[in-house]
């Protein structure tokens, strides 16, 4: 094991199927001589060539539509937008032909691309460096959607999504690729000492469709995906309840046994994302939960989410849940 | 507020040369096979192409003769097989269209006067090259040696449907003939196409690609990301603009205030030509030169095929609200399948007795072909493909929420 941020852990990830797999290639904004403007693919193109890592033009409807090509043409394509707010250009291609080719073709043709895209806010972003879209792509059967949330998972679920045979939509939570995200915009940590910022550093996979239970608890269910992860984390320790803390990693196909098994036991369940509340996967996660927990319920489920609105500059931190959102919720739910 | 202006309209609407009820406006083509210089595939330059972006490459002339440096000077084996081609793919469209009229199919869209493109130029490449197709370009898949019957299957959507009744009809999905699954939202192939090609340079094998769109869709991202991306990366493809006049109603005056289509390709320093879309051996020559290019690692060419829908769009058209019922007589190009059978006439390969031999063999082909594709179901009672495909090929394997609901419908 070795620590490592968000960024050294996927460009890690990178490096290997890089190394181990000749089909794979990476293109995207600036993400070639320069590295990415995260530094993702950082040294990379130096390290394999630009046949293997380039930049691409700017126009991630053509990125995404050439990617589907060199899918199609047995390579495995891992590509990066930018921003997932500059995703929409690529709609279609993703929406109507990447997701639907295999299916489209009586699964004569397959295209096994990985979307790489930083998302979500805490970095004063505004409307169109910050938004979190998972829910945009939920709703498409035919493509598999993955949000990491720590260097540790980042490592091993890109692994398993570049190594999917079908397309994967992997979200990054650019708020924590230096550090874990409490919620608290004047207290900013690293990853160091952090225990998931210790990573293997050879070859690692974390199975797809696997929910984690990053902490035991008895009295309420509190579930969330990317940088609300850790802001959830302190919401509990400000509830003072005791709860079991469910980074959910993949969205779809969600780990349907995980939530229901956990629910089913507290009772109680708080469901975190920073997207909109109205149709975020938030309203999936409760109505499936509702439809398998019901008798197990002893409060509603309630969910905590950035609000119906477009998202915010200066005043971010009022858009984002925060620690207090998340504990009043939780403790609403152990109202009798 | 400001003062609106005295004066006609300047907001500018395009207009089609004739509506319904007027003649038929086109002007008869000055443009002659001897005009173009035919150019060196492995040393053109982009502007060494630009009189042939702005001219017409033919090489059957008025008088059905194969004439000019273009001449690919096929031999009549091949010629008549190209005529075979076409006049099967019309055949099986009108037997598919009385289809689809008396209710058998749900849908569907004939390729009437643009015959010629996908097959020459199919022919005019090898097996191994991948094909991108619009809906316009189904005849791509008898030059590929596709079975009749399992085209007729696919478009009822029965049990022997490869795609497993999830697509319209004519949409149709041939891998073994590396002809990519046809997609209802227009132009999407087109920069797909590219990257199916840069794939074929990554890897160094020899293999070239070749997509199409129509004019309407030229409009569309997609053929600017194409465009684009194949002027960055040069990867070995044919770009084809087929200009048909019409998209569904819109006319190819509304659909750019551009002077062609073709000439677009030189700012993205692509060669570009025009080519006429009804003369099959303009059609093979062109495409055997792109194709030569490309293989020799020298990239794109843009290409303007200029033809005529001479049909409706699709089964659910109904050109007559539109434009001259009789438009398609007047088009200039006349029509690929009598070109092409008038120049092997003329040639002494061919004759009026073998063409209509040939079209009864076509004719009885097409009927057996579609007796035995309703053996395995047809629109009205089936058998389609069990509804457990309706849950399958979403993923590679199907998950526990897809498996849920196969279980609740129970089948």
């Amino acid at each position: 094991m070795v620590e490592m941020n968000m960024i050294q852990a996927l460009n890690s990830a990178l490096d290997i199927q890089l190394k181990n797999d000749d089909s794979v290639i990476i293109f995207g904004e600036d993400v070639g001589f320069f590295g990415g403007v995260f530094r993702v693919t950082d040294t990379l193109q130096q390290k394999y060539g630009k046949h293997r890592v380039f930049d691409s033009p700017l126009a991630e409807g053509g990125i995404a539509a050439t990617a589907f090509g060199m899918g199609i043409n047995g390579l495995r394509p891992v590509v990066e937008i930018q921003f997932a707010d500059y995703i929409f250009p690529a709609y279609d291609q993703i929406v109507n032909e990447i997701a639907k080719i295999r299916y489209r073709s009586g699964g004569e043709f397959t295209t096994p691309i990985t979307f790489r895209t930083p998302a979500g806010g805490g970095i004063k972003g505004g409307n169109h460096h910050s938004q979190s879209p998972e829910a945009q792509f939920t709703h498409t059967p035919g493509i598999k959607v993955v949000y990491c949330s720590t260097p540790n998972n980042a490592k091993g679920l890109l692994t398993a999504a570049i190594e999917s045979n079908d397309p994967v939509i992997f979200f990054e939570p650019k708020r924590c690729y230096r550090g874990p995200f409490y919620g608290d915009p004047h207290n900013v940590p690293t990853w160091k000492g952090h225990e998931k910022a210790e990573v293997p550093e050879d070859y690692y996979k974390i199975e797809l469709e696997k929910a984690e239970i990053v902490q035991e608890g008895t009295d309420c269910t509190v579930i969330a995906w990317g940088a609300m992860l850790h802001v959830a984390e302190a919401g509990i320790k400000e509830s003072g309840v005791s709860c079991e803390l469910i980074d959910l990693q993949t969205l779809i196909p969600f780990d349907k046994e995980t939530l229901v098994n956990s629910v089913k036991k507290t009772g109680r369940c708080v469901i975190v994302h920073e997207a909109p509340k109205t149709s975020g996967f938030g309203a999936e996660l409760s109505a499936s939960i509702q439809e398998n927990c019901f008798y197990s319920l002893e409060s509603p489920i309630i969910r905590v989410t950035g609000w119906d609105t477009p998202f915010p500059h200066s005043t971010e931190w009022d858009y984002l849940p925060n620690p207090e959102r998340i504990a009043t919720a939780i403790k609403k739910t152990q109202e009798e | 507020m400001s003062e609106k202006k005295n004066s006609e309209n300047p907001f500018r609407v395009g207009t089609p040369p004739a509506r319904p009820g007027e003649n038929p406006i086109f002007n008869k083509w000055s443009f002659q096979p001897e005009d173009l210089k035919k150019l060196d595939p492995l040393n053109c330059t982009t502007k060494d192409s630009e009189p042939h972006a702005f001219g017409l490459l033919r090489v059957l002339n008025d008088n059905y003769e194969a004439k000019g440096e273009w001449d690919p000077e096929l031999d009549a084996d091949t010629l008549r097989l190209g005529l075979e081609h076409m006049m099967r793919l019309r055949i099986f469209d009108d037997r598919m269209m009385k289809m689809q009229r008396t209710g058998k199919l749900s849908f569907y869209m004939r390729s009437l006067g643009e015959e010629a493109i996908a097959i020459a130029q199919t022919m005019a490449l090898e097996d191994q090259d991948w094909i991108f197709p619009s809906y316009r370009q189904p005849g791509a898949q008898f030059v590929r040696g596709r079975d009749m019957v399992s085209m007729i299957c696919h478009c009822i959507g029965n049990e022997l449907d490869n795609v497993k009744g999830r697509q319209m009809p004519v949409h149709y999905t041939y891998k073994e003939g590396r002809f990519i699954s046809i997609s209802s939202p227009v132009g999407t192939q087109f920069s797909q196409a590219v990257g199916v090609a840069m794939a074929s340079s990554y890897k160094g094998v020899d293999e070239v690609t070749i997509t199409w769109l129509g004019d309407g869709t030229s409009a569309q991202g997609d053929y600017h990301y194409g465009l684009n991306f194949a002027s960055a990366f040069k990867p070995p493809i044919i770009l084809n603009v087929v200009n048909n006049q019409w998209a569904i109603s819109t006319h190819k005056n509304l659909a750019t205030g551009g002077v062609n289509f073709a000439s677009r390709g030189l700012s993205y320093d692509i060669p570009c030509f025009r080519v006429d879309g009804n003369d099959f051996l303009a059609l093979y020559s062109i495409t055997k030169w792109a194709a030569k290019r490309a293989r020799a690692g020298l990239g794109p060419t843009h290409i303007e095929i200029y033809t005529y829908r001479a049909g409706a769009h699709s089964s659910s058209d109904d050109p007559s609200r539109y434009r001259p019922e009789n438009e398609a007589d007047f088009w200039p190009g006349g029509d690929p399948v009598n070109r092409l059978k008038m120049h092997l006439i003329k040639i002494g390969e061919w004759d009026e007795k073998r063409d209509n031999e040939l079209k009864e063999k076509i004719d009885s082909e097409v009927m057996s072909a579609y007796k035995e594709a309703v053996k395995y179901g047809d629109l009205a009672n089936g058998p389609f493909p069990p509804a457990s495909t309706i849950f399958s090929d979403v993923y590679e394997e199907i998950p526990w929420h897809i498996q849920e609901q196969r279980e609740e419908l129970g089948k």
